[in-house]
């Protein structure tokens, strides 16, 4: 067995908090889709939280994410809305 | 029409190494210090690679490396140039590394609670687990609207001073238009693991032992020639290892980061030390890369903005250091935002102070002197070729295969003719590199 094992087994072993009432990400589909940003966030995503569908939507699984904030930074304008999770939810680092 | 009285003296936001210290400094000399981290505990959201510069902090904390959460002292550097198949290294070790402690690998979210706890004992009133929404404005005396506290929920906090201390991201200083969203070219995406192994392992693979530790810097293949670089720390009973790769070559790579980690925790050069480890704990972080151009406006009318939210990092290819910048900057912030309260002048130019305080320091004199690396690093050969060429050297050196071993500067030219790396290139980014690191 590799060390690297895959993203999915990587996420379980961290403590999230999950905030059940709220996401902290929301997709513009029209926007993501007519700048081409649904692919970058797909690439540069380390938890794999965004994947895209065959009809190029983007879906956003806001449970895994780490918070580093790397897709607002490559997303085209209007295409993401991210934030930081409220206070004390999300990702729990106990190593960091 | 008057406005309410402050709430406090400074509300701090942010519980990295930056707002910690600033908090506690404030505190010290007398200041009312509110200090806001949106993590359950301070450090709970924060992750580094993990070498600590502690002779800032030293100050700070005299003999810290005793008393809080370190895990190594590192008394070795590593600096490896993988290829697909080989590696090559360099070791360098040295008693000056030892005594007194240069560096240190930490782990985030256990150091940074020491911090705070020290902000605390020192008066400051800690707040985990709220997340600041937004800074509030007023008109100010000088007619231009003044930072005068901030809003979480439903709450508003309002003090003389709000300092910025939340990280790479700063959002706060962005929504009020005093820093520009950073260039795909100024950030890099840090991805970690933790990879907890025994003790006895930790000291046998990396040639260390009692609380001693060694940091390896890696460089050529493991990003697959995206601009950035990968990082082995030995903490007590784990590594630290990831990989730094900025956004623009990530982004024309065609990879995925998660590739291009998996690739590195499988590199036949990482096996020897990861054998058998199990990954406790993964997790990625922006890194700041724009060095001195990023820096740009760090003060405004009763706002300072401190640590990497400042932009505060260098990347020198084998190191990345925005720790100690962090709390370096804190030090001229507490110190210039003392300053101004006691003058009474809060506005943009009473808050100057810390901007000279900053320039004084050791801070921007190191953000000066590497001014160039991050331009010296955009040049490809650092990631690929040279790895490539310094293995080639090596294998002529090493692999005796009975043909007469050649003068070392003639292996060295025929290694060099093999490579694709000019003559021209090579120059001039040994001589960019000399000027930039
Ligand atoms: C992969 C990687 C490797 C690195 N390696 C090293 C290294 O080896 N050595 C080194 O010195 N540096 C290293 N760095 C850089 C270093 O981690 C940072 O420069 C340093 O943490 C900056 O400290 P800071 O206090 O400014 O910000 P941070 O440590 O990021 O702290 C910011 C704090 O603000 C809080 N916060 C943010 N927004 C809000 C809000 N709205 N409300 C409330 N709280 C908020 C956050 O939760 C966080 O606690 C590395 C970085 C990465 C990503
Ligand atoms: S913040 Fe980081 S981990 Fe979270 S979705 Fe964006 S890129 Fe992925």
């Amino acid at each position: 067995m590799s060390t690297s094992q895959t993203v999915t087994v990587r996420l379980a072993r961290n403590r999230f908090l999950l905030d059940e009432e709220e996401s902290h990400i929301e997709i513009d589909q029209e926007v993501c889709r007519s700048t081409g940003t649904g692919k970058r966030l797909v690439a540069v995503c380390p938890a794999g939280v965004y994947t895209e569908r065959e009809d190029g939507t983007i879906d956003a699984e806001y449970a895994a994410c780490l918070e580093c904030g790397t897709c607002l930074a490559v997303a085209a304008p209007g295409a993401l809305r991210w934030h930081y999770p409220r206070g004390g939810f999300g990702v729990a680092f106990r190593e960091g | 029409m008057t406005s309410p009285e402050p709430d406090f003296d400074v509300i701090v936001v942010g519980g990295g190494p930056a707002g910690a210290v600033a908090a506690h400094q404030l505190a010290t000399a007398g200041l009312s210090v509110v200090l806001i981290e949106r993590g359950e505990t301070p450090g709970s959201k924060n992750l580094s690679g993990g070498v600590l510069y502690g002779r800032v902090l030293d100050q700070v904390f005299p003999g810290f490396a005793q008393e809080a959460p370190v895990e190594r002292r590192i008394t070795r550097h590593v600096t490896t140039f993988l290829t697909p198949d080989s590696a090559v290294s360099l070791d360098y070790r040295g008693g000056p590394l030892a005594d007194p402690v240069n560096a240190v690998t930490v782990l985030r979210a256990k150091l940074d609670p020491w911090l705070v706890e020290r902000a605390e004992e020192a008066g400051a009133f800690v707040m985990p687990g709220v997340r600041v929404d937004e800074l509030l404005r007023e008109p100010g005396p000088h007619g231009r609207p003044q930072v005068v506290g901030v809003r979480a929920g439903d709450d508003e906090l309002r003090a003389r001073v709000v300092v910025a201390a939340d990280g790479v991201n700063s959002f706060l200083a962005r929504s009020i238009g005093l820093r520009p969203q950073p260039p795909e070219h100024h950030l890099a995406v840090g991805v970690k693991a933790v990879v907890r192994l025994p003790r006895e392992a930790v000291e046998d693979r990396f040639g260390v032992s009692g609380d001693d530790g060694a940091a390896h810097a890696i460089v050529g293949d493991c990003t697959h020639g995206i601009g950035g670089g990968g990082f082995l720390y030995t903490n007590t009973d784990s590594l630290s290892v990831g990989v730094v790769l900025r956004l623009d070559d990530l982004l024309r790579s065609g990879r995925t980061a998660i590739e291009v980690f998996e690739d590195y925790l499988d590199h036949p050069g990482l096996a020897p030390y990861l054998r058998g480890g199990e990954i406790a704990e993964y997790g990625s972080h922006l890194v700041a890369e724009g060095g001195l151009a990023m820096v740009g406006d760090v003060h405004t009318d009763g706002l300072v903005v401190v640590g990497e939210a400042a932009g505060l990092t260098i990347n020198s290819g084998l190191t990345v250091r925005g720790m100690d910048l962090a709390v370096g900057s804190a030090l001229a912030a507490a110190t210039g935002v003392a300053e101004a309260i006691a003058a009474g002048d809060v506005s943009r130019d009473g808050l100057a102070a810390y901007r000279r305080h900053l320039d004084e320091s050791f801070v921007m004199a190191d953000m000066r002197t590497y001014a160039k690396a991050p331009a010296f690093l955009e040049r490809t050969g650092m990631y690929g070729a040279y790895g490539e060429l310094a293995a080639d050297l090596f294998r002529d050196v090493f692999s005796l295969d009975t043909t007469p071993r050649r003068h070392l500067a003639k292996v060295a030219l025929g290694a060099f003719k093999r490579s694709p790396v000019t003559v021209r290139q090579l120059v001039s980014d040994g001589w960019a590199g000399v000027r930039a690191l």
